[in-house]
Protein backbone atom coordinates (compact mmCIF):
# COMPACT_ATOMS: atom_id res chain seq x y z
CA UNK A 1 0.00 0.00 0.00
CA UNK A 2 1.42 3.46 -0.76
CA UNK A 3 -0.13 6.02 1.62
CA UNK A 4 0.11 9.55 0.86
CA UNK A 5 -2.54 10.68 3.42
CA UNK A 6 -0.34 11.91 6.04
CA UNK A 7 -1.80 15.51 6.45
CA UNK A 8 -4.37 13.49 7.91
CA UNK A 9 -2.76 10.78 10.02
CA UNK A 10 0.96 9.53 10.29
CA UNK A 11 2.09 5.77 11.00
CA UNK A 12 3.42 5.97 14.48
CA UNK A 13 7.11 5.05 14.21
CA UNK A 14 8.35 2.33 16.18
CA UNK A 15 10.66 4.27 18.16
CA UNK A 16 8.29 6.53 18.83
CA UNK A 17 5.91 3.69 20.26
CA UNK A 18 9.10 1.69 21.83
CA UNK A 19 9.92 5.49 23.80
CA UNK A 20 5.98 5.46 25.05
CA UNK A 21 5.80 1.85 25.83
CA UNK A 22 7.38 1.77 29.32
CA UNK A 23 5.17 4.85 30.12
CA UNK A 24 1.87 2.45 29.61
CA UNK A 25 3.00 -0.64 31.06
CA UNK A 26 6.16 0.26 33.70
CA UNK A 27 6.12 3.50 35.24
CA UNK A 28 2.37 4.86 34.91
CA UNK A 29 2.27 6.58 37.43
CA UNK A 30 1.00 10.58 37.11
CA UNK A 31 3.67 13.56 38.00
CA UNK A 32 1.15 15.28 40.41
CA UNK A 33 2.32 11.92 42.29
CA UNK A 34 5.72 13.51 42.61
CA UNK A 35 5.92 13.85 46.56
CA UNK A 36 3.79 10.46 47.25
CA UNK A 37 5.93 7.91 45.52
CA UNK A 38 9.05 7.55 43.80
CA UNK A 39 7.50 6.35 40.28
CA UNK A 40 5.48 9.93 40.59
CA UNK A 41 8.96 11.54 40.67
CA UNK A 42 9.76 9.57 37.54
CA UNK A 43 6.79 10.26 35.74
CA UNK A 44 7.19 14.00 37.13
CA UNK A 45 10.98 13.93 35.60
CA UNK A 46 9.99 12.36 32.30
CA UNK A 47 7.67 14.97 31.73
CA UNK A 48 10.11 17.59 32.79
CA UNK A 49 12.76 16.21 30.29
CA UNK A 50 10.07 15.47 27.12
CA UNK A 51 9.27 19.43 27.81
CA UNK A 52 12.75 20.44 27.77
CA UNK A 53 13.20 18.26 24.65
CA UNK A 54 10.36 20.39 22.65
CA UNK A 55 10.73 23.85 23.94
CA UNK A 56 14.33 23.62 22.72
CA UNK A 57 13.49 22.47 19.50
CA UNK A 58 10.69 25.45 19.43
CA UNK A 59 13.13 27.73 20.68
CA UNK A 60 11.15 28.72 23.57
CA UNK A 61 11.00 28.40 27.53
CA UNK A 62 9.95 25.77 29.43
CA UNK A 63 6.93 27.03 31.02
CA UNK A 64 5.68 28.65 27.65
CA UNK A 65 4.43 25.21 26.16
CA UNK A 66 1.29 23.44 27.34
CA UNK A 67 0.41 20.02 26.34
CA UNK A 68 -2.97 19.16 24.93
CA UNK A 69 -5.08 16.81 23.32
CA UNK A 70 -4.17 17.84 19.64
CA UNK A 71 -4.61 20.83 17.53
CA UNK A 72 -8.22 20.64 17.80
CA UNK A 73 -7.69 21.74 21.50
CA UNK A 74 -4.53 23.74 21.11
CA UNK A 75 -6.66 26.29 18.78
CA UNK A 76 -9.66 25.95 20.85
CA UNK A 77 -7.99 26.85 23.75
CA UNK A 78 -5.94 30.07 21.81
CA UNK A 79 -9.56 31.71 20.40
CA UNK A 80 -11.81 31.50 23.13
CA UNK A 81 -9.42 31.69 25.81
CA UNK A 82 -8.43 35.08 24.95
CA UNK A 83 -11.37 36.09 23.47
CA UNK A 84 -12.33 35.45 27.15
CA UNK A 85 -9.51 36.84 28.77
CA UNK A 86 -9.75 40.43 26.58
CA UNK A 87 -13.17 40.91 26.34
CA UNK A 88 -13.33 44.17 28.45
CA UNK A 89 -10.55 45.10 25.32
CA UNK A 90 -12.88 44.03 22.43
CA UNK A 91 -14.73 41.45 20.35
CA UNK A 92 -13.02 41.32 17.30
CA UNK A 93 -11.19 38.82 15.96
CA UNK A 94 -9.30 38.33 12.64
CA UNK A 95 -8.52 34.94 10.73
CA UNK A 96 -7.76 33.92 7.63
CA UNK A 97 -10.41 32.38 5.19
CA UNK A 98 -8.05 29.45 4.27
CA UNK A 99 -7.43 28.15 8.13
CA UNK A 100 -8.18 24.69 9.30
CA UNK A 101 -11.31 23.62 11.06
CA UNK A 102 -9.78 23.78 14.69
CA UNK A 103 -9.37 27.68 14.23
CA UNK A 104 -12.37 28.65 11.86
CA UNK A 105 -15.06 26.68 13.64
CA UNK A 106 -13.85 28.42 16.94
CA UNK A 107 -13.97 31.64 15.40
CA UNK A 108 -17.66 30.82 14.18
CA UNK A 109 -18.72 30.05 17.49
CA UNK A 110 -17.52 33.22 19.13
CA UNK A 111 -19.20 35.22 16.22
CA UNK A 112 -22.65 33.04 17.41
CA UNK A 113 -21.70 34.32 20.98
CA UNK A 114 -21.52 38.00 19.51
CA UNK A 115 -17.97 38.53 18.61
CA UNK A 116 -17.28 40.19 15.41
CA UNK A 117 -14.90 38.26 12.93
CA UNK A 118 -13.00 38.99 9.73
CA UNK A 119 -12.39 36.29 7.52
CA UNK A 120 -8.95 37.67 5.53
CA UNK A 121 -8.52 36.68 1.75
CA UNK A 122 -5.48 35.01 0.44
CA UNK A 123 -4.34 35.22 -3.16
CA UNK A 124 -3.96 32.53 -5.85
CA UNK A 125 -1.17 31.08 -4.24
CA UNK A 126 -3.38 30.95 -1.05
CA UNK A 127 -0.69 33.52 0.52
CA UNK A 128 -2.50 36.15 2.83
CA UNK A 129 -3.28 39.56 1.91
CA UNK A 130 -1.41 41.89 3.94
CA UNK A 131 -3.31 45.08 3.43
CA UNK A 132 -6.38 43.76 4.20
CA UNK A 133 -5.01 42.39 7.72
CA UNK A 134 -3.76 46.00 8.40
CA UNK A 135 -7.15 47.36 7.19
CA UNK A 136 -9.12 44.93 9.51
CA UNK A 137 -7.34 45.71 12.78
CA UNK A 138 -9.27 48.04 14.93
CA UNK A 139 -8.77 49.18 18.67
CA UNK A 140 -11.68 46.49 19.31
CA UNK A 141 -9.47 43.31 17.74
CA UNK A 142 -8.14 41.27 20.36
CA UNK A 143 -6.69 38.34 18.18
CA UNK A 144 -5.12 37.68 14.69
CA UNK A 145 -4.94 34.12 13.80
CA UNK A 146 -3.49 32.72 10.65
CA UNK A 147 -1.89 29.54 9.81
CA UNK A 148 1.70 29.02 9.58
CA UNK A 149 0.65 26.34 6.73
CA UNK A 150 -2.20 25.63 4.73
CA UNK A 151 -3.67 21.80 5.79
CA UNK A 152 -4.73 21.48 1.88
CA UNK A 153 -2.12 22.84 -0.40
CA UNK A 154 0.70 23.32 1.87
CA UNK A 155 1.14 26.96 1.39
CA UNK A 156 3.50 28.72 3.82
CA UNK A 157 2.69 32.01 5.64
CA UNK A 158 5.00 35.20 6.19
CA UNK A 159 4.68 34.69 10.19
CA UNK A 160 7.28 37.76 10.53
CA UNK A 161 5.14 39.88 8.66
CA UNK A 162 2.06 39.13 9.91
CA UNK A 163 3.27 39.53 13.69
CA UNK A 164 4.81 42.58 12.88
CA UNK A 165 1.35 43.99 11.52
CA UNK A 166 -0.51 42.28 14.63
CA UNK A 167 1.83 44.10 17.33
CA UNK A 168 1.99 47.20 16.01
CA UNK A 169 -1.29 47.32 16.36
CA UNK A 170 -1.21 45.31 20.13
CA UNK A 171 -3.62 43.03 19.02
CA UNK A 172 -2.29 39.16 20.18
CA UNK A 173 -1.38 36.55 17.07
CA UNK A 174 -1.85 32.71 17.42
CA UNK A 175 -0.82 30.74 14.38
CA UNK A 176 -1.78 27.12 13.62
CA UNK A 177 1.44 25.44 12.97
CA UNK A 178 -0.18 21.97 12.76
CA UNK A 179 1.25 21.44 9.30
CA UNK A 180 4.72 23.11 9.49
CA UNK A 181 5.76 21.73 13.05
CA UNK A 182 9.20 20.32 12.24
CA UNK A 183 8.80 20.00 8.84
CA UNK A 184 9.86 23.31 8.46
CA UNK A 185 11.94 23.76 11.94
CA UNK A 186 10.94 27.28 13.10
CA UNK A 187 12.64 29.05 16.09
CA UNK A 188 8.92 30.06 17.48
CA UNK A 189 11.12 32.25 20.18
CA UNK A 190 12.45 34.65 17.57
CA UNK A 191 8.93 35.49 15.83
CA UNK A 192 6.31 37.58 16.96
CA UNK A 193 3.17 35.09 17.43
CA UNK A 194 2.83 34.69 20.98
CA UNK A 195 0.48 31.39 20.73
CA UNK A 196 1.38 28.34 18.49
CA UNK A 197 -0.79 25.24 17.83
CA UNK A 198 0.88 21.96 17.50
CA UNK A 199 0.17 18.68 17.42
CA UNK A 200 2.04 15.12 17.28
CA UNK A 201 -0.01 13.61 15.03
CA UNK A 202 1.51 14.88 11.59
CA UNK A 203 5.37 13.68 12.57
CA UNK A 204 4.36 10.13 13.28
CA UNK A 205 3.66 10.67 16.69
CA UNK A 206 0.85 9.55 18.84
CA UNK A 207 -2.62 10.43 17.71
CA UNK A 208 -4.14 12.67 21.07
CA UNK A 209 -1.46 14.41 21.82
CA UNK A 210 -0.50 18.52 20.97
CA UNK A 211 0.59 21.27 22.75
CA UNK A 212 -0.03 24.67 22.97
CA UNK A 213 2.79 27.43 23.05
CA UNK A 214 2.12 30.52 25.34
CA UNK A 215 4.64 33.21 25.55
CA UNK A 216 4.97 34.48 28.75
CA UNK A 217 2.89 37.59 29.78
CA UNK A 218 0.29 36.59 27.25
CA UNK A 219 -3.58 36.71 28.90
CA UNK A 220 -4.50 33.08 28.84
CA UNK A 221 -7.89 31.61 30.40
CA UNK A 222 -7.59 28.13 31.85
CA UNK A 223 -11.08 26.19 30.97
CA UNK A 224 -11.10 22.99 31.78
CA UNK A 225 -11.80 22.88 35.80
CA UNK A 226 -9.48 19.90 37.60
CA UNK A 227 -6.08 19.72 38.87
CA UNK A 228 -3.08 22.60 38.84
CA UNK A 229 -1.28 20.56 35.67
CA UNK A 230 0.41 22.05 33.45
CA UNK A 231 1.74 25.40 35.63
CA UNK A 232 -2.35 25.64 36.51
CA UNK A 233 -2.87 26.45 31.93
CA UNK A 234 -4.61 23.06 31.63
CA UNK A 235 -6.40 20.50 34.18
CA UNK A 236 -6.27 16.89 33.65
CA UNK A 237 -4.15 13.87 33.84
CA UNK A 238 -0.77 14.40 32.16
CA UNK A 239 -0.28 11.96 28.99
CA UNK A 240 2.98 11.17 29.61
CA UNK A 241 3.33 8.34 27.32
CA UNK A 242 1.85 10.95 24.61
CA UNK A 243 3.77 13.60 25.54
CA UNK A 244 7.09 10.94 25.51
CA UNK A 245 6.19 10.03 22.02
CA UNK A 246 5.75 13.80 21.13
CA UNK A 247 8.90 14.35 21.93
CA UNK A 248 10.42 11.44 20.22
CA UNK A 249 8.65 12.12 17.25
CA UNK A 250 9.81 15.66 17.08
CA UNK A 251 13.45 14.46 17.40
CA UNK A 252 13.11 11.77 14.75
CA UNK A 253 12.21 14.51 12.24
CA UNK A 254 15.99 15.24 10.69
CA UNK A 255 16.60 18.03 7.77
CA UNK A 256 17.96 15.20 5.72
CA UNK A 257 14.73 13.60 5.85
CA UNK A 258 12.94 16.73 4.94
CA UNK A 259 15.08 17.29 1.86
CA UNK A 260 14.41 13.70 0.86
CA UNK A 261 10.40 14.22 1.13
CA UNK A 262 10.48 17.72 -0.60
CA UNK A 263 12.41 15.84 -3.23
CA UNK A 264 9.88 13.24 -3.91
CA UNK A 265 7.51 16.17 -3.50
CA UNK A 266 8.61 17.57 -6.29
CA UNK A 267 8.99 14.44 -8.50
CA UNK A 268 5.22 14.47 -8.01
CA UNK A 269 4.45 17.70 -8.85
CA UNK A 270 7.30 18.29 -11.58
CA UNK A 271 6.00 14.69 -13.17
CA UNK A 272 2.21 15.25 -13.10
CA UNK A 273 2.18 19.07 -14.31
CA UNK A 274 4.36 18.19 -17.16
CA UNK A 275 2.82 14.78 -18.09
CA UNK A 276 -0.46 15.07 -17.59
CA UNK A 277 -2.55 18.01 -19.44
CA UNK A 278 -4.76 20.16 -18.17
CA UNK A 279 -3.00 20.17 -14.64
CA UNK A 280 -2.75 22.69 -12.01
CA UNK A 281 -1.15 22.90 -8.58
CA UNK A 282 -2.77 24.10 -6.09
CA UNK A 283 -0.62 26.49 -3.56
CA UNK A 284 2.64 28.24 -3.94
CA UNK A 285 5.10 26.95 -5.79
CA UNK A 286 7.95 27.32 -2.87
CA UNK A 287 6.37 29.10 0.04
CA UNK A 288 5.10 25.39 0.28
CA UNK A 289 6.11 22.76 2.98
CA UNK A 290 8.38 19.73 1.62
CA UNK A 291 5.14 17.43 2.31
CA UNK A 292 2.64 18.45 0.16
CA UNK A 293 1.53 18.33 -3.43
CA UNK A 294 -2.20 19.69 -4.72
CA UNK A 295 -2.91 19.17 -7.95
CA UNK A 296 -6.34 19.97 -9.84
CA UNK A 297 -7.25 17.69 -12.89
CA UNK A 298 -9.47 19.20 -15.23
CA UNK A 299 -12.44 17.40 -16.54
CA UNK A 300 -13.09 14.82 -13.75
CA UNK A 301 -14.12 14.62 -9.98
CA UNK A 302 -11.67 13.60 -7.22
CA UNK A 303 -13.60 10.83 -5.52
CA UNK A 304 -13.79 9.03 -8.59
CA UNK A 305 -9.84 9.52 -8.62
CA UNK A 306 -9.91 8.86 -5.39
CA UNK A 307 -11.82 5.66 -5.18
CA UNK A 308 -9.23 4.21 -7.97
CA UNK A 309 -6.10 5.21 -6.60
CA UNK A 310 -7.76 2.75 -3.85
CA UNK A 311 -8.12 0.04 -5.82
CA UNK A 312 -4.81 -0.16 -6.71
CA UNK A 313 -3.89 0.56 -3.15
CA UNK A 314 -2.44 4.29 -2.88
CA UNK A 315 -4.23 6.59 -0.31
CA UNK A 316 -4.59 10.22 -0.79
CA UNK A 317 -7.20 12.79 -0.41
CA UNK A 318 -9.50 15.34 -2.09
CA UNK A 319 -11.42 19.15 -1.88
CA UNK A 320 -14.01 17.65 -4.11
CA UNK A 321 -17.47 18.36 -2.88
CA UNK A 322 -18.62 14.82 -3.50
CA UNK A 323 -16.12 13.91 -1.36
CA UNK A 324 -17.16 15.25 1.82
CA UNK A 325 -19.92 14.99 4.24
CA UNK A 326 -21.18 17.96 3.75
CA UNK A 327 -21.14 18.61 0.08
CA UNK A 328 -19.62 21.49 -0.03
CA UNK A 329 -16.18 22.11 -2.18
CA UNK A 330 -12.97 22.76 0.11
CA UNK A 331 -12.73 25.99 1.19
CA UNK A 332 -9.38 26.31 1.00
CA UNK A 333 -9.72 25.46 -2.91
CA UNK A 334 -12.71 28.21 -2.99
CA UNK A 335 -10.79 30.80 -1.02
CA UNK A 336 -7.66 30.62 -3.39
CA UNK A 337 -9.62 30.58 -6.84
CA UNK A 338 -13.75 31.02 -5.83
CA UNK A 339 -13.75 28.18 -8.24
CA UNK A 340 -15.66 25.06 -7.75
CA UNK A 341 -14.54 23.36 -11.11
CA UNK A 342 -10.93 23.12 -9.29
CA UNK A 343 -11.78 21.98 -6.35
CA UNK A 344 -13.89 18.92 -7.90
CA UNK A 345 -10.57 17.43 -9.06
CA UNK A 346 -8.26 18.41 -6.94
CA UNK A 347 -6.05 15.85 -4.77
CA UNK A 348 -3.90 16.21 -2.17
CA UNK A 349 -0.62 14.31 -1.86
CA UNK A 350 0.48 14.38 1.77
CA UNK A 351 4.27 12.56 1.94
CA UNK A 352 5.56 11.12 5.61
CA UNK A 353 8.61 9.22 6.71
CA UNK A 354 7.38 5.94 5.32
CA UNK A 355 7.02 7.43 1.60
CA UNK A 356 10.03 5.84 -0.97
CA UNK A 357 10.85 7.72 -4.53
CA UNK A 358 9.43 4.48 -6.23
CA UNK A 359 6.18 5.53 -4.64
CA UNK A 360 6.34 8.37 -5.84
CA UNK A 361 6.95 7.31 -9.50
CA UNK A 362 4.23 4.88 -8.83
CA UNK A 363 1.63 7.27 -8.02
CA UNK A 364 2.50 9.06 -10.89
CA UNK A 365 1.98 6.53 -13.25
CA UNK A 366 -0.93 5.42 -11.86
CA UNK A 367 -2.63 8.83 -11.72
CA UNK A 368 -1.78 8.71 -16.17
CA UNK A 369 -3.39 5.84 -16.50
CA UNK A 370 -6.60 6.79 -13.95
CA UNK A 371 -7.07 10.87 -15.67
CA UNK A 372 -6.95 9.20 -19.07
CA UNK A 373 -9.32 6.80 -18.32
CA UNK A 374 -11.90 9.49 -16.19
CA UNK A 375 -11.92 11.53 -19.48
CA UNK A 376 -12.87 9.23 -21.62
CA UNK A 377 -16.03 9.23 -20.24
CA UNK A 378 -15.88 12.89 -19.15
CA UNK A 379 -18.42 14.77 -21.20
CA UNK A 380 -16.39 17.67 -20.09
CA UNK A 381 -12.77 16.50 -22.32
CA UNK A 382 -13.86 16.81 -25.91
CA UNK A 383 -16.41 20.17 -25.32
CA UNK A 384 -14.26 22.16 -22.78
CA UNK A 385 -11.00 20.98 -24.01
CA UNK A 386 -8.53 23.11 -26.49
CA UNK B 1 -15.42 -3.26 2.74
CA UNK B 2 -15.45 -0.36 4.48
CA UNK B 3 -16.04 1.92 1.60
CA UNK B 4 -19.60 3.47 1.71
CA UNK B 5 -20.09 2.29 -1.95
CA UNK B 6 -21.28 -1.70 -2.13
CA UNK B 7 -19.73 -4.14 -4.22
CA UNK B 8 -22.22 -3.82 -7.64
CA UNK B 9 -22.09 -0.34 -7.22
CA UNK B 10 -18.20 -0.13 -7.35
CA UNK B 11 -18.50 -3.12 -9.93
CA UNK B 12 -20.42 -0.39 -12.40
CA UNK B 13 -17.95 2.68 -11.43
CA UNK B 14 -15.08 -0.01 -12.37
CA UNK B 15 -16.33 -0.92 -15.56
CA UNK B 16 -19.59 1.25 -16.78
CA UNK B 17 -21.21 0.12 -19.40
CA UNK B 18 -22.93 2.23 -22.42
CA UNK B 19 -20.11 4.83 -21.63
CA UNK B 20 -18.58 7.44 -24.27
CA UNK B 21 -20.06 10.04 -26.56
CA UNK B 22 -22.12 8.80 -29.40
CA UNK B 23 -21.96 10.65 -32.66
CA UNK B 24 -25.32 11.98 -34.39
CA UNK B 25 -27.73 10.54 -31.42
CA UNK B 26 -31.27 11.07 -32.25
CA UNK B 27 -31.26 12.45 -28.63
CA UNK B 28 -28.56 14.07 -26.10
CA UNK B 29 -28.64 16.20 -22.95
CA UNK B 30 -26.52 17.30 -20.25
CA UNK B 31 -27.33 18.01 -16.58
CA UNK B 32 -25.29 19.10 -13.91
CA UNK B 33 -25.79 19.19 -10.12
CA UNK B 34 -25.94 22.53 -8.54
CA UNK B 35 -25.31 20.75 -4.98
CA UNK B 36 -21.52 19.21 -5.65
CA UNK B 37 -21.02 20.25 -9.69
CA UNK B 38 -21.32 16.65 -10.80
CA UNK B 39 -22.51 16.58 -14.91
CA UNK B 40 -24.05 14.10 -16.99
CA UNK B 41 -24.79 13.93 -20.61
CA UNK B 42 -27.08 11.12 -21.81
CA UNK B 43 -27.07 10.03 -25.94
CA UNK B 44 -29.57 8.02 -27.55
CA UNK B 45 -30.75 6.18 -30.85
CA UNK B 46 -34.20 5.35 -31.27
CA UNK B 47 -35.76 3.57 -33.51
CA UNK B 48 -38.55 6.05 -35.57
CA UNK B 49 -40.92 3.63 -36.12
CA UNK B 50 -41.31 1.91 -32.78
CA UNK B 51 -40.03 4.51 -30.44
CA UNK B 52 -37.42 1.92 -28.99
CA UNK B 53 -34.50 3.46 -27.55
CA UNK B 54 -31.63 0.86 -29.33
CA UNK B 55 -28.70 2.36 -27.94
CA UNK B 56 -27.92 4.95 -25.17
CA UNK B 57 -24.91 6.04 -23.87
CA UNK B 58 -23.76 8.38 -21.37
CA UNK B 59 -20.51 10.66 -20.17
CA UNK B 60 -20.00 11.93 -16.45
CA UNK B 61 -17.92 14.56 -14.76
CA UNK B 62 -18.42 12.59 -11.46
CA UNK B 63 -18.33 10.66 -8.21
CA UNK B 64 -18.67 7.43 -8.11
CA UNK B 65 -22.48 7.39 -7.89
CA UNK B 66 -22.85 8.76 -10.58
CA UNK B 67 -20.92 7.23 -12.71
CA UNK B 68 -22.54 4.10 -11.05
CA UNK B 69 -26.29 5.43 -11.79
CA UNK B 70 -25.24 6.20 -15.33
CA UNK B 71 -24.55 2.92 -16.40
CA UNK B 72 -27.17 1.46 -14.77
CA UNK B 73 -29.67 4.00 -16.15
CA UNK B 74 -28.73 3.08 -19.58
CA UNK B 75 -28.71 -0.50 -19.33
CA UNK B 76 -32.20 -0.36 -17.64
CA UNK B 77 -33.54 2.34 -20.72
CA UNK B 78 -31.73 0.15 -23.34
CA UNK B 79 -34.84 -1.36 -25.54
CA UNK B 80 -37.36 0.43 -23.83
CA UNK B 81 -39.55 2.66 -25.92
CA UNK B 82 -39.73 6.29 -24.94
CA UNK B 83 -42.63 6.03 -23.01
CA UNK B 84 -41.01 3.01 -21.17
CA UNK B 85 -38.03 4.45 -20.31
CA UNK B 86 -39.26 8.17 -19.18
CA UNK B 87 -41.10 6.31 -16.12
CA UNK B 88 -37.77 4.96 -14.58
CA UNK B 89 -37.29 6.37 -11.68
CA UNK B 90 -34.50 7.33 -9.29
CA UNK B 91 -35.03 4.17 -7.25
CA UNK B 92 -35.55 1.73 -9.54
CA UNK B 93 -31.93 3.11 -10.38
CA UNK B 94 -31.23 3.01 -7.04
CA UNK B 95 -32.85 -0.76 -6.10
CA UNK B 96 -30.78 -2.10 -8.97
CA UNK B 97 -27.42 -0.77 -7.54
CA UNK B 98 -28.75 -2.28 -4.43
CA UNK B 99 -28.94 0.91 -2.83
CA UNK B 100 -26.86 3.92 -2.59
CA UNK B 101 -25.57 6.07 0.28
CA UNK B 102 -28.45 8.81 0.90
CA UNK B 103 -26.22 11.61 1.05
CA UNK B 104 -25.06 10.52 -2.91
CA UNK B 105 -28.75 10.75 -3.75
CA UNK B 106 -28.54 14.40 -5.76
CA UNK B 107 -25.83 12.84 -7.80
CA UNK B 108 -27.19 9.73 -8.77
CA UNK B 109 -30.57 11.24 -9.58
CA UNK B 110 -28.96 13.53 -11.95
CA UNK B 111 -28.39 10.22 -14.76
CA UNK B 112 -31.79 9.58 -14.52
CA UNK B 113 -32.67 13.49 -14.94
CA UNK B 114 -30.31 13.13 -18.16
CA UNK B 115 -32.30 10.15 -19.61
CA UNK B 116 -35.69 12.01 -19.18
CA UNK B 117 -34.38 15.28 -20.83
CA UNK B 118 -32.72 13.49 -23.92
CA UNK B 119 -35.98 11.87 -23.87
CA UNK B 120 -37.14 15.19 -24.36
CA UNK B 121 -35.19 16.37 -26.37
CA UNK B 122 -35.93 13.83 -28.97
CA UNK B 123 -38.97 14.04 -28.83
CA UNK B 124 -39.05 18.08 -29.56
CA UNK B 125 -36.46 17.44 -32.10
CA UNK B 126 -39.13 15.07 -34.11
CA UNK B 127 -42.09 16.82 -33.56
CA UNK B 128 -43.60 14.72 -30.91
CA UNK B 129 -44.74 17.77 -28.85
CA UNK B 130 -48.15 17.84 -28.64
CA UNK B 131 -48.21 21.30 -26.73
CA UNK B 132 -47.50 23.96 -28.55
CA UNK B 133 -46.96 26.80 -26.20
CA UNK B 134 -44.62 29.78 -28.08
CA UNK B 135 -41.55 30.47 -26.53
CA UNK B 136 -40.98 33.39 -23.78
CA UNK B 137 -38.33 34.52 -22.26
CA UNK B 138 -39.46 33.06 -18.93
CA UNK B 139 -39.39 29.56 -20.90
CA UNK B 140 -35.88 30.48 -22.14
CA UNK B 141 -35.10 30.91 -18.29
CA UNK B 142 -35.95 27.76 -17.22
CA UNK B 143 -34.30 25.91 -19.49
CA UNK B 144 -31.04 28.02 -19.20
CA UNK B 145 -31.33 26.72 -15.20
CA UNK B 146 -30.68 23.42 -16.66
CA UNK B 147 -27.18 24.63 -17.42
CA UNK B 148 -24.55 24.38 -15.07
CA UNK B 149 -21.54 27.11 -14.93
CA UNK B 150 -18.58 24.46 -14.40
CA UNK B 151 -17.09 27.21 -12.49
CA UNK B 152 -19.37 27.54 -9.44
CA UNK B 153 -21.25 24.27 -9.53
CA UNK B 154 -24.61 26.27 -9.70
CA UNK B 155 -26.66 27.17 -13.07
CA UNK B 156 -25.85 29.85 -15.85
CA UNK B 157 -28.64 32.32 -14.54
CA UNK B 158 -28.13 32.18 -11.36
CA UNK B 159 -24.70 32.72 -11.60
CA UNK B 160 -25.26 35.93 -13.44
CA UNK B 161 -23.43 34.18 -16.35
CA UNK B 162 -25.83 35.15 -18.73
CA UNK B 163 -26.26 38.73 -18.84
CA UNK B 164 -28.71 39.53 -21.02
CA UNK B 165 -31.50 37.16 -23.25
CA UNK B 166 -33.71 38.09 -26.34
CA UNK B 167 -36.12 36.30 -28.52
CA UNK B 168 -37.31 37.94 -32.05
CA UNK B 169 -38.97 36.09 -34.82
CA UNK B 170 -37.67 32.54 -33.57
CA UNK B 171 -34.57 34.05 -33.16
CA UNK B 172 -33.41 33.87 -29.55
CA UNK B 173 -30.16 36.17 -28.16
CA UNK B 174 -28.42 35.19 -25.09
CA UNK B 175 -25.41 37.14 -23.90
CA UNK B 176 -23.01 35.40 -21.95
CA UNK B 177 -20.48 36.97 -19.49
CA UNK B 178 -16.91 34.85 -20.53
CA UNK B 179 -14.82 35.11 -22.98
CA UNK B 180 -14.98 33.17 -25.93
CA UNK B 181 -11.46 31.21 -25.43
CA UNK B 182 -12.58 30.52 -22.21
CA UNK B 183 -11.81 26.57 -21.92
CA UNK B 184 -15.50 26.26 -20.87
CA UNK B 185 -16.71 28.68 -23.56
CA UNK B 186 -17.31 26.16 -26.06
CA UNK B 187 -19.09 23.96 -23.37
CA UNK B 188 -21.55 25.98 -22.43
CA UNK B 189 -22.41 27.25 -25.58
CA UNK B 190 -23.66 23.36 -26.83
CA UNK B 191 -25.67 23.43 -23.63
CA UNK B 192 -27.25 25.80 -24.07
CA UNK B 193 -28.00 25.43 -28.36
CA UNK B 194 -29.18 21.76 -26.87
CA UNK B 195 -31.72 22.85 -24.87
CA UNK B 196 -32.64 26.23 -26.83
CA UNK B 197 -32.67 25.48 -30.29
CA UNK B 198 -34.80 21.91 -29.87
CA UNK B 199 -38.13 24.40 -28.96
CA UNK B 200 -40.98 24.30 -32.17
CA UNK B 201 -40.95 27.64 -32.91
CA UNK B 202 -36.93 28.75 -31.89
CA UNK B 203 -35.36 28.65 -35.78
CA UNK B 204 -32.07 30.04 -34.37
CA UNK B 205 -29.93 30.75 -30.89
CA UNK B 206 -27.07 33.36 -31.17
CA UNK B 207 -24.49 33.67 -28.46
CA UNK B 208 -22.75 36.51 -27.76
CA UNK B 209 -19.74 36.23 -25.69
CA UNK B 210 -17.60 38.69 -23.92
CA UNK B 211 -15.26 41.19 -25.89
Amino acid sequence: MIYMDNAAATRLDERVWEAMRPYYLDSFAVATSEFGHSMGLDARETLVNARTELTQRLGIKEKELVFTSGDTESSNTALKGVARSLEDKGKHIVVSAIEDFPVLNSAKALERRGYKVTYLPVDADGLLDMEALKSALTKETVLVSVQQANQEIGTLQDLKAIGEIAHDKEVLFHTDATHAFARVPTDYGRLPVDLVTISAHTIHGPKGVGGLLVKEGTPFSKWMDGGFQENNLRAGLENIPGIVGFAKAAELVSEEENERIRKMRDVLIERLLSEVEDTMLNGHRTKRVPQNANITYHYVEGESITLHLDMREIEVSTGSACFSRSLEASHVIMGIGGNHERAHGSIRYSLGRFNRIEEAQEVVEAMKDIIKRLREISPLKHKGGK
Amino acid sequence: MPLPYNAIVMEHFKNPRNVGKMENPDGKSTVGSPACGDMVSVYLEVDEKTKVITKVMFESYGCASNIATGSIITELAKGKTLEEAKKITWKEASDALGGLPKIKSHCSVLAVEGLRDAITNYEEKHGLVVEKVPTTLEVIRRRLKNVLNPLTGLDIVRTSLVTEMGIKDGVVTISIDLPEDHQFANNIKEEIKEKIETLWDVTRVDLVFKK
